[in-house]
């Protein structure tokens, strides 16, 4: 499910921005959640105390990721309304990323090594140790991101004509793009949210399916980015449990293992990134 | 032809440009055509006198300064860009975003203002897409990838797309530029076999051409813009305005221009 809506959250990305390279963290969605964390973990240190450590339940770490990448998704949401322009938006995606980052950082210089540490621990990513309550919020916000993904096939084709093409389809723009845009951030928000920021799945996923199947329309590309998507995280899954013994790698770590050779593989292969 | 309803798409005293806070720039005014169905249009005027801003504005992506646009008796305001898609379809200079779909997928998204929310194809669909490839001959490429297709081939790829559209209505920007003088007259040739129960109106710079092919032109001088058909056009000596004429001049008895020397 983590792989499956990250996967196509990237695919969303690529077909809205045009930019083969786009992913749910150009948006800054992924880097929102950071930032709720971060000032969780280490603001916690600063509240003190027995407080502090009943802040710290994994409970609202969720919530923390949670409202973090629903502030920057709403801030982004709220830029698309003024801004005509898609890449300025991916622009303003990625200096939102660099505003959290910064954030986090000057958190990161006044917090204790303990609390620095649990972050972290988070920013490594995990798909275990979710509780079951956890998970049926994450299918909620996954099967709803599911639907809206589902119901922007016929504009995401659209648009793979570019912005004027669409628009002379009798496309209304404005909508699709804002529908495109919620249905990523509740598919990479809710994840990050629960799992970590993960990287490389949502971008690399799309291209590794496209290698398969040799079509651009969303209506084959979606269910088969989602099979894709939902495989290989498994199969990092499996490699970060590290087979017969007790260690359990961080995920982050094995995606960015498996994903960089894989993009760097095809970009020899084929020169060039198609979308 | 004092009949309004052989009229497919009329202008009435259009000025075009773009609306400023500080006073509005015109960039062409007291715009007066109408083209009639089943005409091959040329629109041809200098680089910059504003043929893409006409085209835009007719398309209703940009708003016109004043004057109105009438589309099947229906002024631009009155269409919303649904029922337009059904209307007018357009073939632009911009290439599409994504390469990496086959001719087939491409012209079958001209069938998305017909299709349901899912964009699935019904018989007819089909029907209409095989048609459109057939007219541009385009059937044997259907499979082929968008990258893999040269630019006149491409360029023959959106026309089919736009013919799958269905429009009584097809608006091209410069469909010739980067082509070869074979491949510009085998497009040309394109657009008028297609305009046999449409209207089309194109923009090029490929003057002479235009002058042996088309209906009715459209020229753009920066004093004035006149339309009528090609032949009176020549006698009336609106080409010679075209450019400068200490560079350029305009001869009347081969319809071509000339370098001065």
């Amino acid at each position: 499910m983590v792989g499956a809506g990250l996967s196509i959250s990237g695919l969303l990305m690529q077909t809205l921005f045009r930019n083969p390279l786009a992913g749910p963290f150009v948006l800054g969605v992924s880097s929102g959640a950071s930032l709720g964390v971060a000032l969780l973990i280490m603001g916690a240190s600063g509240i003190g105390g027995a407080f502090g450590l009943l802040l710290l339940s994994k409970w609202s770490l969720v919530i923390a990721a949670g409202l973090g990448s629903l502030l920057v998704m709403l801030a982004v949401l709220a830029v698309t309304v003024r801004v005509k322009d898609t890449m300025a938006i991916l622009i303003i995606g990625l200096m939102f990323g660099s505003v959290t980052a910064a954030v986090v950082g000057v958190l990161a210089y006044f917090s204790p090594a303990e609390q620095l540490q649990q972050y972290i621990f988070w920013s490594f990513g995990s798909l275990g140790n979710n509780s079951w309550e956890g998970m049926v919020v994450l299918a909620v916000c996954f099967f709803l991101g599911l639907l809206l993904s589902i119901v922007t096939i016929k504009p995401l084709n659209a648009l793979l004509l570019g912005e004027n093409y669409a628009k002379s389809q009798g496309l209304n723009i404005g909508k699709s793009r804002l529908f495109i845009l919620i249905a990523t951030c509740i598919l990479a928000g809710a994840i990050t949210a629960f799992a970590g920021p993960i990287a490389f799945i949502g971008l690399a996923v799309p291209h590794i399916t496209r290698q398969f199947f040799t079509t651009a329309n969303h209506k084959i590309l979606i269910p088969a980015v989602l099979l894709c998507g939902a495989i290989l995280m498994l199969i990092c899954d499996s490699i970060a449990q590290v087979p017969f013994t007790d260690y359990t790698l961080p995920i982050n770590a094995i995606t960015s293992l498996v994903g960089a050779p894989v993009v760097i593989w095809l970009l020899v292969r084929k020169r060039k990134l198609l979308f | 032809m004092s009949n309004p309803e052989n009229y497919t798409l009329q202008t009435q005293d259009l000025s075009i440009g773009y609306f400023h806070k500080t006073g509005n720039h015109v960039v062409a005014k007291d715009l007066n055509f109408s083209l009639s169905k089943g005409a091959l249009v040329g629109l041809v005027g200098s680089n910059g006198i504003g043929k893409s801003t006409l085209l835009r504005t007719l398309c209703k992506v940009q708003d016109p300064l004043s004057g109105k646009v009438i589309i099947n008796g229906n002024t631009l305001d009155s269409y919303s860009f649904e029922s337009l898609a059904e209307t007018l379809s357009v073939v632009l200079t911009e290439i599409p975003a994504s390469k990496n779909m086959t001719v087939g997928e491409l012209v079958a998204l001209g069938r998305q203002p017909y299709t349901n929310w899912l964009g699935t194809l019904t018989e007819s669909d089909k029907t209409h897409i095989i048609q459109a490839l057939e007219a541009t001959e385009m059937l044997p490429f259907k499979d082929r990838k968008c990258y893999e297709l040269s630019d006149g081939q491409l360029q023959r790829a959106l026309i089919a797309r736009a013919l799958a559209q269905d429009t009584p209505i097809i608006i091209l920007d410069e469909p010739t530029t980067h082509l070869d003088i074979y491949h510009r007259a085998s497009i040309l040739k394109l657009l008028k076999t297609l305009s046999k129960n449409k209207t089309i109106l194109f923009s090029t710079h490929e003057i002479d051409l235009a002058i042996q092919l088309c209906d009715q032109m459209i020229v753009m001088t920066p004093e004035k813009t006149f339309f009528g058909d090609p032949c009176e056009l020549i006698d009336e000596g609106c080409f010679s305005g075209l450019f400068p004429k200490n560079l350029i001049d305009f001869d009347g008895e081969t319809g071509s221009f000339r370098i001065v020397k």
